[in-house]
């Protein structure tokens, strides 16, 4: 099945990735390559065959490990200011977006 | 190039390690050298980060504990990171502009126990982008050279790290590996490189791209200097939701791939001329079909019948939905990473676009200029995996196919002790191949994708050359292992490599 470009547009909009016009066209050609080498999935009976999340449910029973709901970073200031250094945009200590409500 | 790193004087990270203990050398020496080295190979391109500073500050503290008594298994060797690897004071891009001059908070565990255990980092390896490619060309800040050929990719996604490792200016390097990305470029650069089971070496820390297939591992010159890495690396991290506790009986923790590498030695010391007495090497038939090339297939049959010599019985196997493997992985990963890679917004790090009206343009135009073409292929695809009404098609088919495939390996682990064949069917290709083809590469990662479907470890290991136009440009022999079985691939590694030297062949010194 063969996408169109107003599906490529939904998928980029889901993706948050903005296309110009003239990339969705090359987009659409590039996902419908990708999707002729997926649809060999179809190829196989997987009927009744429990899907694998983690490969060493092949060989074990794996359940995720829930951590302790405990504070384990001080949240000085320093630390504050070392995750924040990165931010794009940050003024006293917050991270600026644009307006979100009027 | 000029003056080979001193580390090169050594036969390998023992001897170094010894000579360190004897102060017949010293870490600062060595990291300065390593230095040099990796600055005057700057045409490689293997190196995005390098700070003098930040290393000679680790290799005096390497000296101090030499000096103190109270050195680790790999105090003052010189190392590098993939870039894929977040670091204190070195900037982690994962070959990415969406990270470029990030400076992460934290160090990766892998960092962590790598620095604990004595290791002294040269800088930052250049990496596809976010890890995704085979090619190295993927990478915002250019594609890596193979030392071996300079117009030859080194392999991806870990390619600088092969690349490093192969020019011998780093005694080893990390690498990460999601479809093949240790092996793979280990192979095209002729260096050893093993990928350990899932969940055996802490994800913390490393720049996420495929959560249920993501594995660090190192890559070096041969069996026992990988082995001196992964022994370090791997061990049970809570910070890791993924990472287990227990590998079969014993616990997750540093020795226990050493203690199996010295299980498996004892064995083969016991068995006298012909060490690998007993073994049996299973060998796929669709690992040797008609993709494969020539002078691949040689090169891995000369290594077949190598191990033959040394005893073991070669078990001719059936891997059926090894073809398979790539659409499966193709949609899982691509899955995985669109939902990985979502918390690149330009909000709180990461590229932001100069121009924009509300927060979702801010959003999606940073997206849009922050990622390369690969990347945002596979977030478009991925996204549509898991999309709505195409979810179950695609990404629960997958993981359906994804158990029939890890139960056809463990149907074959009954057969055969070990399982052998290519890494990749064709040696490196020349940088600039596969330009107008992007899923070109998808289809050459054939004989990787299963055993990272799967979660198995499985290593690469130097076995020979190509012929003709292609006599510089190695093969890797793939040797994949059962679950945990790390210390026994690396044993079994080290005995072909006790009776051939593909692994110390280095590639004459160039001028590009």
């Amino acid at each position: 099945m063969a996408l169109n470009e107003e599906d490529v547009a939904r998928i980029a909009r889901l993706a948050r990735i903005e296309l110009t016009p003239e990339r969705r066209a090359h987009a659409l050609q590039e996902l419908n390559g990708m999707l002729h080498i997926i649809e060999r999935l179809q190829q196989e009976d997987t009927e009744g065959v429990e899907p694998m999340a983690h490969p060493l449910s092949a060989i074990e029973d794996v359940a995720l490990r829930l951590r302790a709901d405990r504070v384990t970073e001080s949240g000085s200031e320093s630390e504050r200011a070392a995750l924040m250094r990165n931010a794009p945009e940050a003024q006293d200590g917050l991270f600026l977006v644009p307006k979100v409500l009027e | 190039m000029t003056k080979p790193a001193l580390h090169t004087e050594f036969a390998d990270i023992a001897a170094l390690r010894q000579a360190l203990d004897r102060r017949a050398v010293s870490a600062v020496e060595l990291a300065s050298s390593a230095l040099d080295a990796a600055q005057s190979a700057g045409d490689l391109n293997a190196f995005l980060h390098i700070d003098a500073d930040l290393t000679l500050e680790q290799a005096r503290a390497a000296d101090a504990a030499l000096a103190a008594g109270n050195a680790g298994p790999l105090t003052g060797v010189p190392i590098a990171h993939k870039d894929a690897f977040v670091t204190r004071g070195w900037r982690t891009t994962a070959g990415s502009r969406m990270l470029e001059g990030y400076l992460s908070p934290f160090d990766a565990t892998v960092v962590e126990r790598l620095q604990q255990a004595g290791a002294v980092s040269i800088g930052k390896l250049n990496c596809d982008e976010f890890a995704m490619g085979s090619g190295n060309e993927n990478s915002a800040f250019g594609p890596v050279r193979n030392p071996w050929d300079t117009g030859a990719v080194p392999g991806g996604s870990s390619g600088g790290s092969a690349a490093a490792v192969a020019a011998r200016l780093v005694a080893a390097a990390t690498g990460t590996d999601t479809g093949g990305s240790v092996r793979q470029p280990a192979a095209l650069c002729g260096v050893t490189g093993i990928k350990p089971t899932y969940g055996t070496v802490s994800r913390f820390g490393i720049v996420a791209f495929g959560s249920s297939l993501d594995q660090a591992g190192p890559l070096a010159a041969s069996s026992r200097d990988a082995l001196a890495l992964l022994d370090a690396m791997a061990g049970f991290d809570p910070r890791d939701a993924t990472s287990v506790e227990h590998c079969g009986k014993d616990a997750n923790e540093p020795g226990r791939v050493r203690r199996g590498f010295d299980a498996a030695q004892a064995g083969y010391d016991a068995a006298g001329a012909k060490p690998l007495s007993g073994l049996r090497i299973g060998v796929p038939a669709e690992y040797f079909g008609a993709g494969l090339s020539d002078e691949v297939r040689a090169a891995v049959e000369a290594a077949l019948a190598q191990f033959e010599a040394l005893g073991a019985r070669r078990v001719d196997i059936s891997l059926p939905r090894t073809e398979l493997a790539i659409p499966a992985y193709y949609v899982i990963a691509p899955a995985e990473a669109s939902s990985n890679l979502a918390r690149y917004d330009g909000v709180r790090y990461g590229h932001r676009a100069a121009q924009y009206g509300d927060l979702t343009e801010m959003i999606s135009r940073s997206r849009a200029e922050g990622f390369g073409d690969e990347v945002r292929r596979r977030i478009l695809i991925g996204t549509y995996v898991l999309s709505h009404g195409y979810y179950d098609a695609y990404y629960l088919q997958a993981q359906r196919l994804r158990r029939l495939i890890a139960q056809d390996f463990q149907r074959a682990l009954t057969q055969c002790d070990v399982i052998m064949g290519p890494v990749a069917p064709t040696v490196a290709k020349n940088i600039g191949d596969n330009r107008d083809d992007p899923t070109a590469d998808w289809l050459a990662d054939v004989y990787t994708l299963g055993i990272s479907l799967a979660g198995l470890p499985a290593m690469s290991v130097p076995c020979g050359f190509g012929t003709g136009a292609h006599e510089r440009r190695p093969v890797g022999l793939q040797i994949i292992g059962n679950y945990f079985d790390e210390g026994r691939l690396l044993a079994i590694a080290d005995r072909y490599q006790h009776v051939t030297d593909w692994h110390q062949r280095v590639p004459a010194t160039q001028d590009a």
